[in-house]
């Protein structure tokens, strides 16, 4: 009995030790400490108000909500093409501030509405565009090419085209190939399936989950799409004039009795 | 004696004050390119010099030509010769279209694919030198290309300051007062500026990139 005391006297350090080992691993890989954006100019408007958030690593987050709700804006403010006019912003653990805004946003891809695509480069110099500026080896950009076109379901044969010459569908897929290039852990997607018809869109997501099923990355989603939202997230961040109204795994979401989110559900009918 | 004889008679004149007028046009917009498509980037980089830089260009353009060929007699150095003169003075002119379309071809490039460059994390020369530029290329192009069919004309009257180039004849046929000796200035000066508008507007469609 007295010779096991001692023991017990280290239990609470080897908690705190085993914590401290697993928190450097759990640590978010995104996290938003009282953020808020103010446009620019002495009558700026706040298109985002004290936004805290975490986001960890391999999950999918959606921001939902309506135009206007400040989705874009929180997503922007990731990749730094937007700087935060308060509280402080965390990629893997250094202030969005802090990091070299290159390199930041190169380990951080990026897919919006299908316009993204360069239109006078082809499909291949699209997608090589970061090994491209970040200096690969030739033949190693041409495998990275033929892999990914392979990933994103995409024939050989359009590495040639530009995207002028591709359906919606398969623009959408190059600017996911091109996201996921230099193999960044961190993905950001503005309404990437916005302007596809639904029946291409229900196809896209199926592939992202499936993708993203394999790859595990950082997501984070921005779309105003309730079917999209629930059936690609991890968790759903639900956004109104600039706040964050909750924050809520879909089955949440689906049971939950907070008014915007009810109004969510009969806008969209309950067919779920 | 009709137009094709005087030509005909004429040849080498004609063909030496073609020479001339070409290269007062080719230098002054080989100039103007040089100068003038670094200031229209440089007026989409710090928007302060927007209205100074097109303001002036725009001035520039208001001057009569003959009294510009005038105002620069008396400058240092360029004053010197009379090429000199027409070739400053047409390089002034060209300037506006230049500045004007780089700025406005730039500015045109889709704000989504500036958007999408920039988040992929592009460095803001490789943003110019990768996207900006060449898709705004065509219009650019359109600027050289007006440049020039602007510069072919007024060039025929830097012979009035001694400069040459087609001009001559032009200025000799009204002191004449024969139509002959005018049309065999204008025709070729015409001919140039159709060619130039034409061979422009071609490179203009193959480098555009839509």
């Amino acid at each position: 009995m007295l010779q096991k005391i001692p023991l017990c006297i280290f239990a609470p350090f080897v908690v705190k030790i085993l914590k401290m080992m697993s928190q450097s691993d759990s640590r978010p890989a995104i996290e938003f400490r009282n953020v808020s954006y103010r446009l620019p100019g002495s009558e700026g408007r706040t298109l985002l108000h004290d936004l805290t958030l975490e986001i960890q690593r391999g999950e999918t987050l959606i921001l939902l909500g309506r135009s206007g709700s400040g989705k874009t804006t929180t997503l922007k403010l990731i990749n730094h093409l937007l700087a935060p006019s308060g509280g402080e912003l965390l990629v893997d653990n250094r202030a969005t501030r802090d990091w070299d805004v290159i390199r930041l946003r190169r380990m951080i891809g990026y897919v919006i509405q299908e316009t993204g695509l360069f239109p006078h480069f082809t499909v291949e110099r699209n997608i090589a565009l970061v090994p491209r500026i970040e200096n690969w080896p030739a033949h190693r950009i041409t495998e990275r090419v033929d892999e990914l076109l392979q990933l994103v379901g995409l024939d050989r044969e359009i590495a040639t085209r530009y995207p002028r010459e591709l359906s919606g569908g398969q623009r959408q897929r190059v600017g996911v190939a091109r996201a996921l290039a230099a193999d960044p852990p961190i993905l950001l997607m503005d309404e990437p399936f916005g302007a596809l018809d639904p029946i291409t869109r229900a196809e896209l997501r199926r592939e992202f989950l499936d993708l993203q099923q394999r790859l595990r990355k950082t997501v984070v989603f921005v779309t105003h799409d309730l079917r999209e939202a629930l059936s690609l997230g991890t968790r759903i961040a639900l956004m109104e004039a600039g706040r964050l109204v909750t924050v809520q795994t879909p089955a949440e979401f689906l049971t939950s009795t907070e008014p915007l989110t009810v109004s969510y559900k009969d806008a969209c009918g309950t067919d779920f | 004696m009709n137009l094709y004889q005087f030509l005909l008679q004429n040849h080498t004149e004609v063909l030496e004050l073609t020479l001339e007028h070409l290269w007062l046009v080719g230098i002054s917009t080989l100039l103007a390119v040089l100068i003038g498509i670094p200031l229209g980037i440089l007026i989409t980089r710090w928007p302060v010099l927007n209205k100074p830089v097109l303001g002036g260009a725009n001035i520039i353009q208001t001057i009569p030509s003959l009294a510009l060929f005038g105002f620069l007699l008396p400058a240092p150095w360029i004053g010197e010769r009379a090429d000199r003169i027409a070739i400053l003075a047409l390089t002034l002119y060209a300037l506006l279209p230049l500045i004007r379309n780089t700025y406005v071809g730039i500015k045109g490039v889709d704000r989504s694919v500036i958007e999408a460059g920039r988040g992929m994390g592009l460095t803001d020369r490789q943003l110019l030198f990768q996207v900006e530029l060449p898709l705004a290329l065509g219009v650019i192009i359109a600027g050289v290309r007006v440049a020039t069919v602007i510069s072919v004309g007024l060039a025929t009257i830097a012979a009035a300051i001694g400069a040459g180039g087609l001009g001559e004849y032009i200025f000799r046929g009204l002191a004449m007062v024969n139509n002959q000796v005018i049309l065999a200035g204008a025709i070729p000066a015409a001919v140039m500026a159709l060619l130039a508008d034409i061979s422009l507007g071609w490179l203009e469609k193959r480098l555009s990139p839509h």
